[in-house]
């Protein structure tokens, strides 16, 4: 490709850089989802199978960041109401669950399965309400995600003998789950589902700020018919997971989230006899060699770090493009943000929906103020923000370096930071250098290189010419202070269980 | 000798001009069909898109009476007071040039695009292809719609290739050239996309690529149409030249003509969404768009025979 930009420079005629024009020459009418979510004015604790109230009698609202309204009052949970949910859980275990042979555990998870699918507009709906992301996420990837990992670990449910071969597993009990704001449901699901397939019995935590999925699948898990305290809800902020993570009874705690929060649970735990798994931040690499079928890299590029504004712990928010190249990967970047819809979640239209939170946006807008302090070159789209909610434009560093902040910190908004490299060697050097190492992309046209760049970087996930692609049967997870354990597939039912 | 291989020439050229990724590419296409287009930005689309079409009949049975009423149709596709706008061209076989001269007068913006070139083959010797690209300008032609060599793409003669059409837009004259590159018997995404190139260095602002003949398989599809026009918009960036493009055969709805002009609203941009720029090689799917401009105007959709349906009889 390189060729193309150094041999016309002759030939070129003598007018003004051509540009295109993305105008509002065919604008598009609004197109808002219109399923109702059936939201509830105010949502209480799961615990024992029923919604019941918090001792507190305390309640927190919860609000749509797209324009800033209440949607709902959430229970705020106290210790005691964290102690009823495990004691539910353990008796739950005792009793029911961790005798029930596999083959019926899978009937509930395929029921909760299928429940999930019959009201996925509903349930999209809801998430895009409370979450802020667009509507065509949520419908296309979030829910039917999640309903995909309830039927694949399902299917595990009942040939637990062939998941480690070998050797028998058993359940480990009660565990402690607390889940970001980022993906509520379908990372509930992807804590929810191995834990039961296992035989577990789960007290669940949702993030502050997007609780209501959590809690609209509560309905669904009566309408399964789960057994009584096989799954507990606990609403609330840092506090009630703190409580979550540092009771007595849980055999095993997972947790997704911040890696600063990451480290305060395992210091909490060391000492205990508790198994852990986490998964936390990241800084993907994404790294694109001259000899890269560019065009879709771009796409790759803008999948990777536009998707869910930013919010995603594998955002491929490190971009690494090879030298020859860098000029017009650029260009072809601005290009295509400017077409990027930002606006209303609910708009079938919107590409880029509300930041999750005030003090999400705050987090951005601080980082963004330190990469143009430090001197990196920020293209920003210019395309019209709704006047109330919280939103943010997409956004690219170029000219940014290693030992910038915005080249080393977790920014979890849509910021993509560019650096240059000029070697193969030099593009994996610069990949390991962070702290993080749960993703990676690679865009190349050779095959063996792939293979290098799969086994040389340290991540858990190698995404060659593809980027933020998910599926139940593949294992997630981090390396470094990206956390530990795995999620989805064969190894991620390992970290719900015993070997024996 | 390796050096001098059609392989080689193939491999060199995807050097030059870059690969396609084709998951990557599905990928794209497919998100435009999750757009929603409603209401008023939804027959803005329509009739943006009757505008773009050329209404074309490439039969061995054509006559000039066919002609005449494919003419009157181009004219005025409906009930004026629909507010459906005039096609931009009909495209017909050299020998209904004159035919088709006949009915629409001179004074029209109603265009006479002709399939020369020995279509949809291009297996005459060139000599015969040139005169009769020749005799169609004569006759009235407005537009050439030209077949590339393509034994000679895929052997690896690419200055064969090059060569004829260099010819072919010497003996168009005035008249607006289009170059199909007939993408099902090119089969993979790089050669589209290398082909779009070869075909762009030798036209001129302002003409065409085309996809198809409308005589194979495969046509019109939205990944044939995105690599194309994602090697106008690279081409253009790069040389300041900007190329028009013609998707054709395979487009028979409404619903697929705007998802295509959404791709071009994202990809090349507004400079691109009008008929000088963009055009659908089509017969049914006019019959589609006034069907939805009808019932954007009524609420409701019509009984089929309340317009002239069939692509049979105009």
């Amino acid at each position: 490709m390189p060729t193309l930009t150094a041999k016309k420079t002759s030939t070129r005629p003598a007018r003004p850089a051509p540009e295109l024009i993305f105008g509002d020459l065919w604008e598009f009418d609004p197109s808002p989802e219109t399923a109702d979510p059936k939201l509830k004015t105010r949502y209480e604790l799961f615990i024992n199978g029923q919604f019941v109230a918090p001792k507190s009698g305390k309640y927190f609202d919860s609000i749509n960041p797209a324009n800033e309204q209440k949607l709902a009052e959430i229970a705020q949970a106290s210790a005691a109401d964290v102690d009823a949910a495990y004691q539910a859980a353990k008796a739950a275990y005792d009793n029911v669950w961790g005798k029930l042979p596999g083959r019926e555990r899978a009937k509930y998870l395929f029921r909760i399965a299928r429940l999930l699918q019959d009201r996925a507009r509903e349930f999209a709906v809801a998430e895009t309400l409370d979450g802020g992301k667009p509507i065509k996420e949520s419908r296309d990837f979030d829910v039917p995600m999640a309903a995909a990992h309830f039927f694949y670990h399902a299917g595990w449910a009942d040939k637990l003998d062939y998941v480690a071969p070998g050797r028998r597993v058993a359940s480990l009990g009660v565990v402690g789950q607390v889940i970001p704001w980022n993906f509520p449901l379908l990372m509930l699901a992807w804590k929810l589902a191995p834990a039961l397939a296992m035989g577990n019995t789960v007290v669940l935590k949702p993030a502050e700020t997007t609780s209501i999925t959590c809690l609209k699948l509560a309905e669904i898990l009566q309408d399964a018919g789960l057994p009584p305290g096989v799954v507990n809800f606990v609403t609330g902020a840092g506090d009630v997971g703190a409580a979550v993570l540092n009771h007595p009874i849980p055999a095993k705690i997972a947790f997704t989230g911040s890696t600063e929060v990451g480290k305060i649970i395992m210091r909490s735990l060391a000492g205990t006899d508790k198994k852990m798994t986490l998964e936390l931040g990241g800084k993907a690499a994404n790294i694109v060699f001259d000899d890269a079928p560019l065009n879709q890299a771009v796409e790759g590029i803008v999948n990777g770090i536009f998707f869910n504004q930013g919010h995603v712990c594998c955002a491929g928010s490190r971009l690494l493009v090879h030298e020859p190249v860098a000029e017009q990967v650029l260009t072809k970047l601005k290009n295509r943000i400017k077409v990027l819809r930002v606006g209303d979640p609910l708009d079938k239209n919107t590409d880029i929906g509300a930041i999750n939170s005030k003090e999400q946006l705050r987090k951005i807008t601080a980082m963004v103020a330190s990469g143009v302090k430090e001197g990196a070159e920020m293209f920003q789209s210019t395309c019209r923000l709704p006047t109330k909610g919280f939103y943010f434009r997409p956004t690219l560093f170029s000219g940014v370096s290693m030992s910038h902040r915005i080249a080393r910190e977790e920014i979890f908004g849509p910021v993509l930071s560019i650096l240059t490299f000029r070697t193969v060697d030099e593009a994996i050097e610069k990949a390991n250098n962070t702290a993080y190492g749960l993703s990676a992309g690679v865009w190349t046209d050779k095959g063996s290189r792939i293979l290098k760049m799969s086994a040389e970087l340290k991540a858990g996930v190698v995404w060659a010419n593809t980027y933020n692609k998910f599926d139940p049967a593949s294992p997630f997870g981090g390396y470094k202070e990206s956390g530990f354990g795995r999620e989805g597939g064969r190894q991620g039912l390992l970290d719900y269980c015993k070997l024996i | 000798m390796l050096a001098r291989s059609p392989h080689a020439a193939l491999r060199r050229l995807f050097d030059d001009v870059g690969t396609v990724d084709a998951v990557g590419i599905e990928e794209r296409v497919a998100k435009y069909g999750t757009r929603s287009i409603k209401k008023a930005s939804k027959l803005w689309g329509l009739k943006l898109a009757a505008s773009m079409v050329d209404l074309t009949t490439l039969e061995g049975k054509d006559t000039p009476g066919k002609v005449a009423s494919l003419c009157q149709k181009a004219l005025c596709p409906h009930d004026p007071e629909l507010g459906v706008p005039q096609v931009a061209a009909v495209c017909v076989y050299p020998a209904m040039v004159k035919h088709a001269r006949k009915a629409l007068g001179s004074a029209t913006a109603v265009r006479i695009a002709s399939v020369a070139t020995a279509f949809p083959s291009g297996q005459a010797p060139l000599k015969t292809r040139l005169a009769e690209v020749k005799a169609a300008v004569a006759d009235g032609a407005d537009e050439i719609d030209m077949v590339i060599n393509r034994g000679a793409f895929l052997s690896g003669e690419f200055g064969v290739m090059q060569d004829e059409i260099r010819a072919v837009v010497e003996a168009c004259g005035q008249a607006t050239l289009k170059v199909i590159l007939e993408v099902s018997e090119l089969e993979t995404y790089d050669n589209i996309r290398a082909a779009s190139f070869l075909a762009m260095r030798v036209i001129r602002e302002g003409d065409f690529i085309k996809t198809s003949t409308g005589k194979t398989s495969l046509n019109a599809t939205l990944g044939n149409n995105q690599v194309m026009i994602e090697a106008i918009r690279d081409y253009y960036l790069d040389t300041g030249v900007s190329i028009a493009m013609k998707p054709a055969g395979g487009i028979r709805t409404a619903k697929q003509a705007l998802t295509f002009l959404l791709a071009i609203k994202e990809t090349l941009g507004d400079a691109w969404l009008n008929n000088a720029r963009y055009r659908f090689g089509a017969s049914a799917l006019l019959n589609d768009l006034i069907r939805q401009i009808a019932k954007e105007n009524t609420g409701a959709y019509q009984a089929p025979y309340y317009f002239s349906e069939a692509t049979e009889s105009y």
